[in-house]
């Protein structure tokens, strides 16, 4: 039985960066132990793990639905056996960029909902903040607990070299994807034990410990033992196996819009011992959904009086209402200028150079250089709308001209980034394909971050496009430990 | 708990008691369909029609299937049938809905099983099942029941919810208890006065197989088996786990842990069944008619499950906030 085929043999000198081989086709040394490990496992072999892997996942039950899929077909992410390794030097890099910026964008949040310093201050235009559709002027002049907007963020970041991170987008709503991050590491643990004994990975399972805590932290004024609870839209959102698994893995009651109800701006649960106060509310519904009295009339997925109870603060949510304004894209090309002002601080992560298509010479110089650059909605999400020119063909190319002349300022642009590429197992060949990194920030009492994140995987080959959504996959992600074996 | 959590795990174990049940009817159907024996002429008391007199399905399978009663097209409508709610299908994807709605209630491994259990009949067909044999299937509907109250019992903590799952179990257990008896029992009767002959000995072997009885009605009674006795067996003992009395002593104690002050009467309710049971007569019951003690009886088990719902599964409370206040703070 031959030995499983690996990129490096190729002998090949690609335009990207590997995270395993050097140029030279020599294994980076954060890759050493992994490598060895590797060396003579047959294709077989792997293709059994990989099986074995992905029998688990459906049987536990851990999928995402697909929307638009009328047959309501839950399907599992692809999960790559191969898992991603960061040294403890470029972590600590990513986590000590990622935590700054969640802290600047915290400031941020609080400054426009009060005294507007930034605005007054002319380092964000006004109308950018205050004429987003996403800015809630219900939220003006309200103390969140804490000051904390933002409790729970996901940070996209890629590598394009060795210590070369660029912040791809801030997820500042209700991002997900960290119980695929955890789900990964089980799955590791459970197909791959040996190698856990000879590599120093960093845990990550304390991440609920922290979510909790950190919930907790923030709980109304006077409240000595709060009751914390995970609001869920239901089994047929598509993250509905991520909230679940937070709510159990909490120990807290995942409810639905119609378990609340609220009676003198006080939250209840409906319970089997009666109604049952709540305090702080881990909300995986947007903004417009939760209370159709303050927002989307039509909504029957929110709680009559949620707006009211919360303004009062007898309750705290989290993700705070309004937060999307923060991350939206014609916002995110602030953040750095916001470090600087909120914080004092050189910004540790760069932001991909984005040009604003509401500006007529960006317009012109975007269209110009279609076929080069990437571009996305403003508000977009999921891989949703977005045009990757140098993949796009001429008529795609020509449906996205189209798109973005008839509304200029919905659109950014940014170059095409050459995304680093892990060895990833394609059935038959370890080849190399495209990563991105989620990782994500919580912030409560301090603002912390457990060593790892979600890595997606683009499985096509070529391909820069890593949303699930997209064809996606995912990869554990292995932060080593100081000292390695 | 929530009240809505609390409602799938009692439904969720309803649903897999409920295919259990059915597995094991269906089995016995269709082992009695082998034999040359038959039943006096009633043409309801026709093997294949039994089940659905049992499960009370007999018009909707009629609408489906006018004028044809056979082995084949009853056991498609019970076994895989999705637009038969008390199918083996519809139950085990029912079962399998309320644990997805309220995973995080239960245990990973529980969730595991079910799931497991959903996606091995999603991918069966009529065909496959056929050509694996019944009784094979029916098997395995009853191994992954036991094997999922196993884990249930194994891995679960004792608090509310485990009690909605256990109790579902019972209501359930005893209900089709009640309604098997009822229906084998009367078809019975008319041949009371050959006790002992080879087509009696069959029949009320099939009714304790049926609920996994036959085996201890031999170890009790050493002796032929004669109706007053399978009567016995299966409504007054309490140490036959599927008997009326032992589905009972759970349901009443179950009820008493999860009642509290202000929701007394389902508790009330299971504790007088469970006195007639518990202190009652198997002549008496003999005495005062079989079919129309079971008929009480599952008018009050009903009541019991409307008391349920009341106070625990859809309570219906206006937002009242003074009397919120006071609930809350209790």
């Amino acid at each position: 039985m031959r030995a499983v085929a690996t990129q490096a043999d190729a002998g090949a000198t690609p335009a990207f960066y590997n995270e395993m081989y050097q140029k030279d086709g020599v294994i980076r040394r954060h890759y050493g132990a992994y490598a060895e490990w590797l060396d003579g496992k047959t294709t077989d072999y792997l293709l059994q793990k990989q099986r074995e892997a992905d029998a688990l996942f459906t049987r536990l039950g851990i999928t995402f639905a697909v929307y638009g899929d009328e047959t309501g077909v839950e399907r599992a992410i692809p999960f790559d056996i191969i898992p991603r390794i960061l040294q403890a030097g470029a972590w600590r890099k990513i986590q000590d960029g990622a935590c700054q910026r969640v802290r600047a964008l915290n400031a941020f949040l609080g400054d426009i909902y009060h005294g507007q310093d930034i605005l007054r201050a002319g380092v964000i235009p006004a109308e950018q903040v205050l004429g987003n559709k996403l800015y809630r002027p219900e939220m003006r002049g309200f103390d969140v607990p804490g000051n904390v907007f933002v409790h729970v963020a996901g940070i996209d970041v890629v590598q394009t070299g060795a210590e070369e991170f660029y912040v791809l987008e801030d997820n500042l709503r209700t991002p997900s994807g960290v119980s695929y991050m955890l789900e990964n590491r089980k799955m590791m643990m459970r197909l791959f034990p040996e190698l856990f004994s000879c590599m120093s990975v960093a845990p990550i399972d304390h991440y609920t410990d922290l979510l909790l805590e950190n919930l907790r932290s923030v709980a109304p004024a006077g409240v000595s033992n709060p009751t914390v609870v995970v609001l869920t839209p239901g089994p047929y959102n598509s993250a509905y196996f991520e909230h679940a698994f937070l709510a159990q893995s909490m120990g807290v009651e995942l409810v639905e819009g119609q378990d609340l109800l609220v009676a003198d701006d006080v939250v209840y649960m409906r319970t089997t011992r009666g109604p049952q106060r709540v305090d702080v509310i881990y909300r995986r519904v947007d903004d417009d959904f939760l209370d159709p009295l303050a927002f989307r009339p039509d909504s029957i997925l929110g709680v009559p009086g949620l707006f009211a109870a919360y303004r009062a603060g007898r309750v705290t949510l989290a993700n705070a209402i309004g937060t999307g304004v923060a991350d939206d894209k014609s916002t995110y090309i602030y953040v750095p200028e916001m470090i600087k002002f909120y914080l004092g601080e050189a910004p540790i992560l760069q932001n991909v150079p984005t040009h604003m298509l509401a500006r007529p010479d960006e317009l012109r110089y975007v269209l110009e250089h279609l076929s080069e650059l990437v571009v996305k909605e403003v508000q977009g999400s999921g891989g949703y709308g977005m045009l990757v020119g140098p993949a796009a063909s001429r008529d795609e190319l020509a449906a996205f001209r189209e798109r973005v002349l008839a509304n200029p300022p919905n659109y950014i642009a940014q170059p095409t980034l050459t995304l680093s590429a892990c060895p990833t197992f394609c059935g038959s060949e370890i080849a190399p394909r495209h990563v991105d990194l989620r990782p994500y920030v919580l912030s409560g009492k301090s603002v912390t971050m457990v060593p790892g994140g979600l890595t997606r995987v683009a499985l096509r080959e070529g391909s820069l496009v890593v949303n699930s959504s997209q064809g996606g996959g995912t990869k554990d992600t292995w932060v080593l430990e100081e000292q390695g074996c | 708990m929530l009240s809505r959590t609390a409602n799938n795990l009692y439904w969720m174990s309803r649903h897999i008691e409920r295919a259990e049940n059915t597995a094991r009817m269906l089995d016995v159907t269709y082992r009695m369909s082998l034999l040359p024996y038959r039943t006096p002429d009633e043409s309801w008391a026709e093997p294949w029609a039994l089940p659905l007199v049992i499960t009370g399905l007999a018009t909707a399978y009629y609408q489906q299937n006018p004028g044809a009663l056979s082995s084949d097209s009853v056991m498609r409508f019970m076994v895989l049938d999705p637009a038969n709610s008390s199918s083996i299908y519809s139950c085990l994807q029912a079962a399998r809905e309320n644990a997805r709605n309220v995973r995080g209630a239960i245990t990973s491994e529980m969730y595991e099983d079910i799931n497991g259990t959903w996606l091995e009949m999603r991918n069966r067909t009529y065909a496959s099942i056929v050509a694996r044999g019944m009784s094979e299937f029916f098997d395995w509907v009853k191994m992954r029941s036991h094997q999922f109250r196993g884990v249930t019992v194994g891995t679960m903590v004792r608090d509310e919810g485990y009690r909605f799952i256990r109790l579902g179990t019972f209501i359930e257990r005893a209900d089709n208890t009640a309604r098997i008896l009822d229906v084998k029992y009367h078809t019975l009767l008319p041949s009371v006065a050959d006790v002992g002959g080879a087509v009696d000995y069959y029949q009320w072997g099939a009714l304790l197989r049926s609920v996994s009885a036959f085996d201890s009605y031999r170890k009790i009674y050493r002796d032929v088996i004669t109706p007053l006795r399978v009567m016995e067996l299966l409504v007054m003992r309490d140490d036959i786990p599927r008997s009326l009395h032992a589905c009972m002593n759970e349901i009443y104690e179950i009820l008493s842990d999860l009642c509290e002050d202000d929701s007394l009467e389902p508790e009330r309710l299971a504790g007088e069944l469970h006195a007639q049971l518990h202190y009652g007569r198997a002549a008496q019951i003999a005495a005062f008619g079989l079919h129309e003690y079971l008929m009480g009886f599952l008018d009050k088990l009903s009541a019991i499950n409307e008391e349920i719902n009341r106070h625990f599964l859809v309570p219906v409370y206006s937002p009242q906030p003074s009397q919120l206040q006071i609930s809350a703070a209790r």
